[in-house]
Protein backbone atom coordinates (compact mmCIF):
# COMPACT_ATOMS: atom_id res chain seq x y z
CA UNK A 1 0.00 0.00 0.00
CA UNK A 2 2.60 2.40 0.91
CA UNK A 3 4.19 2.39 -2.76
CA UNK A 4 1.40 3.47 -4.08
CA UNK A 5 0.29 6.39 -2.16
CA UNK A 6 2.69 9.08 -3.71
CA UNK A 7 0.67 8.30 -6.96
CA UNK A 8 -2.67 8.70 -5.66
CA UNK A 9 -1.93 11.61 -3.63
CA UNK A 10 -1.29 13.24 -6.91
CA UNK A 11 -4.41 11.89 -8.53
CA UNK A 12 -6.65 13.26 -6.40
CA UNK A 13 -4.85 16.57 -5.93
CA UNK A 14 -5.28 17.13 -9.93
CA UNK A 15 -9.50 16.00 -9.23
CA UNK A 16 -9.35 12.91 -10.70
CA UNK A 17 -11.31 10.34 -9.46
CA UNK A 18 -9.33 6.87 -8.20
CA UNK A 19 -10.11 3.29 -8.20
CA UNK A 20 -8.85 0.80 -6.07
CA UNK A 21 -8.15 -2.82 -6.62
CA UNK A 22 -7.05 -5.60 -4.04
CA UNK A 23 -6.46 -9.45 -3.92
CA UNK A 24 -8.93 -10.59 -2.06
CA UNK A 25 -8.64 -14.21 -2.40
CA UNK A 26 -5.06 -16.56 -3.70
CA UNK A 27 -5.84 -20.01 -5.30
CA UNK A 28 -2.40 -22.20 -5.69
CA UNK A 29 0.61 -20.22 -6.66
CA UNK A 30 -0.10 -16.45 -7.63
CA UNK A 31 3.00 -13.83 -8.14
CA UNK A 32 0.92 -11.39 -5.36
CA UNK A 33 -0.01 -12.33 -1.90
CA UNK A 34 -3.84 -11.34 -0.23
CA UNK A 35 -4.11 -7.41 -0.02
CA UNK A 36 -1.59 -6.69 -2.98
CA UNK A 37 -2.92 -3.53 -4.79
CA UNK A 38 -3.09 -1.25 -7.98
CA UNK A 39 -4.71 1.72 -8.12
CA UNK A 40 -6.37 3.14 -11.27
CA UNK A 41 -6.72 6.85 -12.08
CA UNK A 42 -10.11 7.96 -14.05
CA UNK A 43 -7.67 8.68 -17.16
CA UNK A 44 -6.74 4.89 -17.13
CA UNK A 45 -3.36 5.53 -15.25
CA UNK A 46 -1.73 2.75 -13.07
CA UNK A 47 0.30 2.18 -10.14
CA UNK A 48 1.13 -1.20 -7.79
CA UNK A 49 0.08 -4.56 -9.08
CA UNK A 50 -2.32 -7.37 -8.18
CA UNK A 51 -0.40 -10.11 -10.48
CA UNK A 52 2.99 -9.17 -11.57
CA UNK A 53 1.60 -8.11 -14.88
CA UNK A 54 -0.62 -10.93 -16.21
CA UNK A 55 -3.92 -9.54 -15.74
CA UNK A 56 -3.31 -5.80 -14.73
CA UNK A 57 -4.86 -4.77 -17.87
CA UNK A 58 -8.12 -6.76 -17.17
CA UNK A 59 -8.15 -4.95 -14.00
CA UNK A 60 -7.94 -1.07 -15.55
CA UNK A 61 -10.74 -2.10 -17.40
CA UNK A 62 -12.50 -3.27 -14.88
CA UNK A 63 -11.86 -0.63 -12.15
CA UNK A 64 -12.77 2.13 -15.23
CA UNK A 65 -16.17 0.60 -15.27
CA UNK A 66 -16.28 0.85 -11.21
CA UNK A 67 -15.31 4.12 -11.41
CA UNK A 68 -18.22 4.78 -14.07
CA UNK A 69 -21.00 2.87 -12.08
CA UNK A 70 -19.78 3.66 -8.49
CA UNK A 71 -20.52 0.04 -7.60
CA UNK A 72 -17.73 -2.33 -6.30
CA UNK A 73 -17.22 -5.16 -7.77
CA UNK A 74 -15.50 -8.94 -7.01
CA UNK A 75 -13.79 -10.10 -10.07
CA UNK A 76 -11.93 -13.40 -10.34
CA UNK A 77 -9.15 -14.69 -12.85
CA UNK A 78 -7.69 -17.88 -12.96
CA UNK A 79 -7.28 -20.53 -15.58
CA UNK A 80 -10.83 -21.49 -14.81
CA UNK A 81 -11.85 -18.53 -16.15
CA UNK A 82 -12.85 -17.85 -19.63
CA UNK A 83 -11.95 -13.96 -19.45
CA UNK A 84 -9.34 -15.24 -17.40
CA UNK A 85 -8.33 -17.47 -20.22
CA UNK A 86 -7.48 -14.83 -22.67
CA UNK A 87 -5.65 -12.84 -20.59
CA UNK A 88 -3.55 -15.20 -19.21
CA UNK A 89 -2.90 -16.08 -15.82
CA UNK A 90 0.80 -17.16 -16.14
CA UNK A 91 1.27 -18.73 -12.87
CA UNK A 92 -2.00 -21.03 -13.01
CA UNK A 93 -2.93 -19.67 -10.20
CA UNK A 94 -6.93 -18.25 -9.78
CA UNK A 95 -6.99 -14.65 -7.61
CA UNK A 96 -10.38 -12.39 -6.60
CA UNK A 97 -9.45 -8.91 -6.56
CA UNK A 98 -12.11 -6.38 -5.18
CA UNK A 99 -12.78 -3.43 -7.02
CA UNK A 100 -13.95 -0.21 -5.60
CA UNK A 101 -14.09 3.80 -5.95
CA UNK A 102 -11.70 5.60 -3.65
CA UNK A 103 -14.31 7.62 -2.25
CA UNK A 104 -14.74 6.48 1.07
CA UNK B 1 -14.43 12.48 0.71
CA UNK B 2 -11.65 10.12 0.98
CA UNK B 3 -12.26 11.07 5.21
CA UNK B 4 -10.92 7.74 6.05
CA UNK B 5 -8.62 6.89 3.21
CA UNK B 6 -6.52 9.68 4.31
CA UNK B 7 -6.45 7.92 7.82
CA UNK B 8 -5.62 5.04 6.48
CA UNK B 9 -3.05 6.63 4.71
CA UNK B 10 -2.01 8.37 7.67
CA UNK B 11 -0.87 5.21 9.68
CA UNK B 12 0.72 3.64 6.68
CA UNK B 13 2.89 6.77 5.94
CA UNK B 14 3.16 6.65 9.92
CA UNK B 15 4.64 2.86 9.29
CA UNK B 16 1.80 2.27 12.41
CA UNK B 17 0.55 -1.53 12.94
CA UNK B 18 -3.44 -0.91 11.31
CA UNK B 19 -6.00 -3.24 9.60
CA UNK B 20 -8.80 -2.52 7.25
CA UNK B 21 -11.97 -4.22 6.99
CA UNK B 22 -13.63 -4.38 3.74
CA UNK B 23 -17.30 -5.63 3.29
CA UNK B 24 -17.03 -7.59 0.26
CA UNK B 25 -20.34 -8.80 -0.87
CA UNK B 26 -24.22 -8.18 0.98
CA UNK B 27 -26.01 -4.73 1.06
CA UNK B 28 -23.06 -2.93 3.03
CA UNK B 29 -20.33 -4.19 0.10
CA UNK B 30 -17.48 -1.15 0.24
CA UNK B 31 -18.32 -0.83 4.00
CA UNK B 32 -14.85 0.17 5.66
CA UNK B 33 -13.33 0.13 9.20
CA UNK B 34 -10.22 1.18 10.26
CA UNK B 35 -8.51 -0.22 13.50
CA UNK B 36 -5.22 0.99 14.53
CA UNK B 37 -3.17 0.48 17.52
CA UNK B 38 -0.30 3.81 17.65
CA UNK B 39 1.38 2.10 20.52
CA UNK B 40 1.28 -1.85 20.74
CA UNK B 41 1.54 -2.94 24.28
CA UNK B 42 1.85 -6.33 25.73
CA UNK B 43 -1.34 -7.93 26.55
CA UNK B 44 -3.08 -6.04 23.88
CA UNK B 45 -4.34 -2.22 24.18
CA UNK B 46 -7.02 -0.39 23.21
CA UNK B 47 -7.51 -0.35 19.43
CA UNK B 48 -8.09 2.60 17.78
CA UNK B 49 -11.66 2.73 15.57
CA UNK B 50 -12.43 4.71 12.64
CA UNK B 51 -15.62 4.52 9.58
CA UNK B 52 -17.66 1.89 10.29
CA UNK B 53 -19.09 -1.47 8.22
CA UNK B 54 -22.71 0.08 8.85
CA UNK B 55 -24.16 -1.71 11.58
CA UNK B 56 -22.79 -2.04 16.01
CA UNK B 57 -22.73 -5.97 16.30
CA UNK B 58 -21.00 -6.18 12.92
CA UNK B 59 -18.69 -3.91 13.77
CA UNK B 60 -17.90 -4.97 16.84
CA UNK B 61 -17.61 -8.68 15.34
CA UNK B 62 -15.25 -6.99 13.17
CA UNK B 63 -12.88 -5.00 15.62
CA UNK B 64 -12.25 -8.68 17.57
CA UNK B 65 -10.89 -10.16 14.39
CA UNK B 66 -9.06 -6.97 13.64
CA UNK B 67 -7.16 -7.70 16.55
CA UNK B 68 -6.38 -11.24 16.11
CA UNK B 69 -5.01 -10.36 12.58
CA UNK B 70 -3.13 -7.25 14.00
CA UNK B 71 -1.44 -9.83 16.07
CA UNK B 72 -0.87 -12.51 13.44
CA UNK B 73 0.88 -9.85 11.94
CA UNK B 74 -1.37 -11.42 8.62
CA UNK B 75 -3.86 -10.33 5.89
CA UNK B 76 -7.10 -12.67 6.29
CA UNK B 77 -10.03 -12.96 4.32
CA UNK B 78 -12.95 -14.25 7.44
CA UNK B 79 -16.75 -15.06 7.53
CA UNK B 80 -18.00 -13.77 10.33
CA UNK B 81 -21.54 -13.60 11.53
CA UNK B 82 -23.55 -10.95 12.39
CA UNK B 83 -26.87 -9.75 13.02
CA UNK B 84 -28.11 -13.67 12.09
CA UNK B 85 -26.59 -13.87 9.11
CA UNK B 86 -22.70 -13.92 7.69
CA UNK B 87 -20.80 -11.64 6.37
CA UNK B 88 -17.83 -12.27 3.98
CA UNK B 89 -14.76 -9.49 4.71
CA UNK B 90 -11.28 -8.76 4.09
CA UNK B 91 -8.86 -8.03 6.86
CA UNK B 92 -6.08 -6.16 5.46
CA UNK B 93 -2.98 -5.94 7.12
CA UNK B 94 -0.38 -3.19 7.56
CA UNK B 95 2.65 -4.58 9.32
CA UNK B 96 4.92 -2.27 10.37
CA UNK B 97 8.61 -2.76 8.86
CA UNK B 98 10.75 -4.96 11.17
CA UNK B 99 13.99 -3.67 12.72
CA UNK B 100 16.64 -4.87 14.63
CA UNK B 101 18.58 -2.34 16.82
CA UNK B 102 21.69 -3.25 17.56
CA UNK B 103 23.29 -1.78 20.05
CA UNK B 104 27.31 -1.89 19.91
CA UNK B 105 29.20 -2.33 16.54
CA UNK B 106 31.07 -4.92 17.62
CA UNK B 107 32.71 -7.64 15.30
CA UNK B 108 29.77 -9.67 16.15
CA UNK B 109 27.21 -7.18 14.67
CA UNK B 110 28.71 -7.45 11.42
CA UNK B 111 27.65 -11.10 10.47
CA UNK B 112 24.64 -9.69 12.64
CA UNK B 113 23.45 -7.14 10.08
CA UNK B 114 24.05 -9.20 7.07
CA UNK B 115 21.83 -12.07 8.53
CA UNK B 116 19.13 -9.88 9.16
CA UNK B 117 18.91 -7.84 6.38
CA UNK B 118 18.79 -11.10 4.71
CA UNK B 119 15.71 -12.06 6.15
CA UNK B 120 13.88 -8.77 6.25
CA UNK B 121 15.02 -7.37 8.81
CA UNK B 122 16.13 -2.78 8.61
CA UNK B 123 18.94 -2.38 10.48
CA UNK B 124 20.43 0.13 12.91
CA UNK B 125 23.45 -0.13 14.80
CA UNK B 126 24.34 2.27 18.05
CA UNK B 127 27.73 2.76 19.19
CA UNK B 128 29.40 6.25 20.14
CA UNK B 129 33.10 4.91 19.96
CA UNK B 130 34.84 6.11 16.72
CA UNK B 131 36.74 2.74 16.80
CA UNK B 132 34.30 0.29 16.40
CA UNK B 133 31.32 2.61 14.29
CA UNK B 134 32.90 2.96 11.28
CA UNK B 135 31.70 3.48 7.88
CA UNK B 136 34.00 0.87 6.57
CA UNK B 137 32.35 -1.96 8.80
CA UNK B 138 28.70 -0.95 8.42
CA UNK B 139 28.30 0.29 5.23
CA UNK B 140 25.74 -2.75 4.91
CA UNK B 141 23.97 -1.37 7.45
CA UNK B 142 20.62 0.51 7.16
CA UNK B 143 21.61 2.87 9.85
CA UNK B 144 24.45 3.75 11.74
CA UNK B 145 24.30 6.06 14.42
CA UNK B 146 27.50 7.65 16.18
CA UNK B 147 26.16 8.49 19.70
CA UNK B 148 25.39 6.93 23.17
CA UNK B 149 22.64 4.40 22.95
CA UNK B 150 21.01 6.40 25.45
CA UNK B 151 20.91 9.46 23.49
CA UNK B 152 20.00 7.57 20.18
CA UNK B 153 17.54 5.09 21.49
CA UNK B 154 15.60 8.72 22.58
CA UNK B 155 14.82 9.53 18.87
CA UNK B 156 13.58 5.97 18.52
CA UNK B 157 10.13 3.80 17.80
CA UNK B 158 10.98 1.04 19.59
CA UNK B 159 7.40 -0.96 18.84
CA UNK B 160 6.62 -4.77 18.77
CA UNK B 161 8.47 -5.04 15.33
CA UNK B 162 11.19 -4.12 16.82
CA UNK B 163 14.16 -6.77 17.92
CA UNK B 164 16.77 -5.23 20.11
CA UNK B 165 20.35 -6.71 21.34
CA UNK B 166 22.90 -5.36 23.55
CA UNK B 167 26.23 -6.51 22.34
CA UNK B 168 28.93 -3.55 23.65
CA UNK B 169 30.56 -5.66 26.30
CA UNK B 170 30.19 -2.79 28.23
CA UNK B 171 27.99 -2.72 31.01
CA UNK B 172 28.10 1.11 31.77
CA UNK B 173 26.51 0.84 27.85
CA UNK B 174 24.37 -2.34 27.79
CA UNK B 175 22.60 -1.57 31.21
CA UNK B 176 20.92 1.51 30.50
CA UNK B 177 20.05 0.59 26.61
CA UNK B 178 18.37 -2.14 27.99
CA UNK B 179 16.25 -0.23 31.17
CA UNK B 180 14.78 1.70 27.89
CA UNK B 181 14.23 -1.19 25.67
CA UNK B 182 12.24 -2.65 28.54
CA UNK B 183 10.47 -0.19 28.91
CA UNK B 184 9.27 -0.53 25.88
CA UNK B 185 7.04 -3.76 23.95
CA UNK B 186 9.49 -4.38 21.75
CA UNK B 187 9.19 -8.02 20.20
CA UNK B 188 12.54 -9.28 21.59
CA UNK B 189 15.41 -8.41 24.15
CA UNK B 190 18.84 -9.97 23.99
CA UNK B 191 21.75 -8.97 26.02
CA UNK B 192 25.16 -10.14 25.45
CA UNK B 193 27.05 -11.94 28.48
CA UNK B 194 27.49 -15.05 29.98
CA UNK B 195 25.45 -16.31 33.03
CA UNK B 196 27.57 -14.69 35.43
CA UNK B 197 27.60 -11.50 33.94
CA UNK B 198 23.76 -11.54 33.21
CA UNK B 199 23.70 -12.67 37.29
CA UNK B 200 25.30 -9.14 37.68
CA UNK B 201 23.54 -7.44 35.22
CA UNK B 202 20.29 -8.81 37.01
CA UNK B 203 21.33 -7.36 40.16
CA UNK B 204 22.29 -3.56 38.96
CA UNK B 205 18.53 -3.55 36.96
CA UNK B 206 16.73 -4.63 40.24
CA UNK B 207 18.18 -1.95 41.86
CA UNK B 208 17.30 0.83 39.23
CA UNK B 209 14.24 -0.37 39.75
CA UNK B 210 13.46 -2.56 37.01
CA UNK B 211 10.66 -5.26 37.81
CA UNK B 212 11.34 -9.07 37.75
CA UNK B 213 9.14 -9.72 34.65
CA UNK B 214 10.83 -6.87 32.77
CA UNK B 215 13.71 -8.50 33.70
CA UNK B 216 12.43 -11.92 32.46
CA UNK B 217 11.94 -10.89 29.08
CA UNK B 218 15.53 -10.78 28.78
CA UNK B 219 16.84 -13.44 26.55
CA UNK B 220 20.18 -14.04 28.29
CA UNK B 221 22.83 -15.64 27.19
CA UNK B 222 21.49 -14.05 24.33
CA UNK B 223 20.58 -16.85 20.98
CA UNK B 224 19.96 -19.96 20.52
CA UNK B 225 22.62 -22.67 21.54
CA UNK B 226 24.42 -23.61 18.81
CA UNK B 227 27.42 -24.32 20.80
CA UNK B 228 29.49 -22.29 18.68
CA UNK B 229 32.43 -19.32 19.01
CA UNK B 230 32.80 -17.17 16.40
CA UNK B 231 31.15 -13.81 15.82
CA UNK B 232 29.90 -15.30 13.02
CA UNK B 233 28.36 -18.37 14.86
CA UNK B 234 26.95 -16.48 17.83
CA UNK B 235 25.68 -13.58 15.63
CA UNK B 236 23.62 -16.78 13.38
CA UNK B 237 22.36 -17.81 17.17
CA UNK B 238 21.10 -14.38 17.98
CA UNK B 239 19.34 -14.37 14.21
CA UNK B 240 18.13 -18.26 14.84
CA UNK B 241 16.68 -17.01 18.22
CA UNK B 242 15.04 -13.96 16.92
CA UNK B 243 13.13 -15.95 14.51
CA UNK B 244 12.28 -18.27 16.61
CA UNK B 245 10.40 -15.81 18.68
CA UNK B 246 9.22 -13.97 15.42
CA UNK B 247 7.54 -17.01 14.65
CA UNK B 248 6.18 -18.66 17.89
CA UNK B 249 4.62 -15.19 18.37
CA UNK B 250 2.73 -15.39 14.83
CA UNK B 251 1.67 -19.46 15.14
CA UNK B 252 0.23 -17.97 18.81
CA UNK B 253 -2.11 -15.54 17.49
CA UNK B 254 -3.50 -17.85 14.37
CA UNK B 255 -3.76 -20.60 17.03
CA UNK B 256 -5.99 -18.19 18.98
CA UNK B 257 -7.63 -16.80 16.28
CA UNK B 258 -8.59 -19.97 15.63
CA UNK B 259 -10.03 -20.90 19.18
CA UNK B 260 -11.95 -17.79 18.71
CA UNK B 261 -13.80 -19.03 15.75
CA UNK B 262 -15.06 -22.07 17.19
Amino acid sequence: MKEILADIDGWRQAGKRVALATVVQVYGSAPRPLGAKLAVSEDGAMVGSVSGGCVESATVQEALEVLSSGAPRLVSYGIADETAWEVGLACGGTIEVFIEPLDW
Amino acid sequence: MAELFDQVAQAIRKDELCAVVTALSGERVGGKLLARRAAPREGGSPVEIAGSLGNGALDQAAVERAKDAMEAGRTTRVTIEAEGREWDLLIDVHVPQEKLVIVGAVHIAIPLVTFAKALGLYTVVIDARQIFATQDRFDHADELVRSWPEDALQEMTLSESTYFVTLTHDEKLDTPALIHALDHPVGYVGALGSKRTHAKRVAVLREAGVSDGQIARIHAPIGLDLGGRSPEEIALAIMAEIVQVRNRRTERNIDRSKEGRK
